[in-house]
């Protein structure tokens, strides 16, 4: 793939980043609150990623600020200036699309040199920077190329150069790596990334896929029914999810039903204390969320868990233990994973310091004790 | 179950039973030959009346008289006036209304259809006595209100053509790229849109002209002599002339045609190698 290291730096003054805020952003499409009092705080050069499933509101927040959808009700704004009924060709933001979204009757340079043509930009001077942002993302010699001889990723890059070309104040991607195949998708998140700390551009990256979210972002902003569930950096999002919701959907979480015991829950005979303090917690029937890795498995014959499918993930093995109707998910190293074969009985413990907890769900089981 | 099914599939692979085989191309070869003859005979024919004399030998002669005939000229030019306008109001009215609806009502898109269709379904004589009536006086007087009504008999061959050219892209995402890297509405539309609609725009150009050079209906009712009127009315003075006219008119709305599809595939080989320099 490319080497970035070997490209020439832009000459142009590097694009110093925008402070956005998006600030009680509300969007309504009939019946449905698609952004709902939505606010966001993105610093200087900073990746935010809007992670949520389809339908949380993150392709529409990322669109009014693009200048694509005007905001019912919020602000939207770029260096403490409101663009919110700002038109889109004078935001000066750089979009890379889901779709291949290159003009098919140009050739890769001047669908690069397109913005600069459209900002007067004389001829050669255009063109030396569109050969350079192509140098920059490594296709200086597919210029002469049309969309449709180009792979996926190919045309994901040149649209990336494009976007980068008018030296945008904010660098906004749309799920720019859906189409593509895993592979191509790995390495272009690491170009993608490895040019926004170069540039020092603002960028905000919409995904529903969390891995790229984690592995991408500054922070990352996981959505929910037009709202931000959680804003934070990877790992404490992924450590400490202040949701049953961010924990469920961030990486894998098990949901087992508790009950209270003095300042904490009882998770398989043991007491673990409840995160932000037991007070905190709603009153009613509760259920715990436990990552895979934050449980260990004992072999035990009179223990309470069954392990009902064993699933190998590399260096480690996921095993599903049923416990009294619920599944728990852990994880162990694939080199003990003989250890515990489907239909062994065997006696789970929590290791984490705390656990989160939420209302139970309707359908939980309880687990007898 | 399975290996009777592999065994089935590769005996009818391998069967070269030559009655199976040949059915579909006979069938195909007859049917080819029927279509031909069904337009190529009155073709030839006309062909040929056209090129005798009176006496059914070979002759020039009415080839030769066309442009001297009363009326012809006048009738060949208001033809192409007609034809041009109508394309120009066509292309204005249609091209931004099919991009608009595109992008802002994708809903009405099915309205517009069912819209667009009725010059089709009501007919010709129907739409031009109402369009009498209808019309004022001073439009009435003049020959373009033929173009008027021509704008809307082409409605379903431009919109469909537009409609499909416009289905091929990805239009809102390359109007928003446009956008997003500074570009305004004139100039995406020039400089992004148009270019990605030239196949939907070249076919219903050629529609357009081929549907206003030989209608008749309309021109013979609202009292203008079009060129398919003129050889309407020629063919009681000299129907070899009459014809040799229909024959040439023929081949000048093909060469018409051939010479615009040269025209868009030029402008594309010269586009590209301007953008490949």
């Amino acid at each position: 793939m490319t080497e970035l290291a070997s490209a020439p730096a832009p000459t142009a003054s590097a694009p110093a980043g925008s402070r956005v805020v998006l600030d009680s952003l509300t969007r309504v499409y009939g019946r449905t609150r698609a952004l709902d009092g939505f606010s966001l705080t993105i610093e200087p050069g900073e990746l935010v990623a809007l992670l949520g499933p389809s339908g949380c509101g993150k392709t529409t927040a990322l669109r009014c600020l693009a200048g694509f959808e005007v905001p019912d009700a919020g602000r939207v704004l770029v260096d403490g200036v409101d663009v919110a009924r700002v038109s889109a060709q004078k935001r000066d933001m750089g979009m890379v699309f889901q779709s291949y979204s290159l003009f098919p009757n140009m050739n890769v340079l001047n669908n690069v040199a397109f913005g600069l043509r459209m900002r007067g930009v004389h001829s050669a001077a255009r063109k030396a920077k569109a050969v350079e942002l192509l140098e920059l993302v490594g296709l200086a010699d597919q210029a002469v190329k049309y969309p449709h001889q180009m792979s996926g990723g190919q045309q994901q890059r040149v649209a990336l150069a494009r976007a980068l070309a008018i030296e945008p104040r904010v660098l906004l991607l749309d799920e720019p790596l859906s189409a593509l195949d895993a592979k191509v998708r790995l390495e272009l998140r690491e170009q993608i990334r490895a040019l926004q700390q170069r540039l020092a551009i603002t960028t905000v990256f919409v995904t529903h896929d969390q891995e790229e979210a984690l592995s991408m972002a500054d922070r990352v902003c996981v959505m929910s029914h037009g709202q931000a569930e959680q804003i934070a950096a990877p790992a404490v999002l992924y450590a400490q999810p202040s949701t049953a919701f961010v924990a469920e959907f961030v990486g894998v979480s098990s949901r087992v039903p508790v009950t209270r015991s003095g300042e904490g829950v009882v998770v398989f005979d043991g007491v673990v204390p409840v995160r932000g303090g037991i007070s905190a917690v709603p009153s009613g029937d509760l259920d715990v969320l436990l990552r895979p890795e934050d449980l260990v498995v004992e072999a035990d014959p009179a223990g309470l868990g069954v392990v009902t499918h064993v699933s190998f993930l590399g260096g480690t093995t996921r095993l599903h233990v049923g416990v009294a109707g619920a599944t728990v998910k852990v994880d162990v190293r694939s080199s003990e994973a003989h250890t515990w074969p489907p239909g062994e009985r065997v006696r789970l413990r929590v290791t984490s310091r705390d656990v989160l907890v939420s209302p139970r769900r309707a359908a939980a089981v309880v687990v007898e004790e | 179950m399975a290996s009777l099914t592999v065994e089935a599939l590769e005996d009818l692979a391998a069967d070269p039973s030559p009655r199976r085989r040949r059915r579909p191309r006979v069938w195909r070869a007859l049917i080819l030959f029927a279509a031909a003859a069904y337009f190529i005979l009155p073709i030839f024919a006309a062909l040929r009346f056209a090129f005798q004399n009176d006496s059914n030998h070979f002759s020039l002669y009415a080839v030769r008289a066309i442009p001297s005939q009363v009326g012809f000229t006048a009738a060949f030019v208001l033809s192409l006036k007609l034809a041009f306008s109508t394309l120009v109001l066509t292309l204005l009215l249609m091209v931004p209304t099919t991009i608009y609806v595109h992008l802002r009502l994708p809903r009405m898109r099915r309205v517009l259809e069912f819209i667009t269709i009725l010059p089709i379904v009501i007919p010709p004589i129907v739409l031009i006595l109402g369009v009498l009536r209808a019309a004022p006086l001073w439009l009435k007087s003049s020959p373009y209100l033929l173009s008027l009504v021509y704008v809307v008999l082409s409605m379903p061959f431009v919109y469909r053509s537009i409609d499909s050219g416009l289905s091929a892209i990805d239009l809102r995402t390359l109007v928003e790229a446009s956008r997003s890297l500074g570009g305004n509405w004139v100039k995406t539309m020039w400089r992004v849109v148009m270019p990605n609609l030239r196949a939907g725009l070249l076919s219903a150009s050629v529609l357009t002209l081929a549907l206003v050079l030989g209608e008749f209906t309309m021109a013979s009712l609202d009292l203008w002599t079009t060129l398919p009127v003129w050889i309407a009315q020629f063919q009681q003075v000299d129907a070899h002339i009459a014809t040799a006219v229909a024959m040439l008119s023929l081949v000048g709305t093909w060469l018409l045609i051939t010479v615009i599809v040269s025209l868009d595939r030029s402008e594309s080989r010269r586009s590209r190698r301007r953008m490949g320099q």
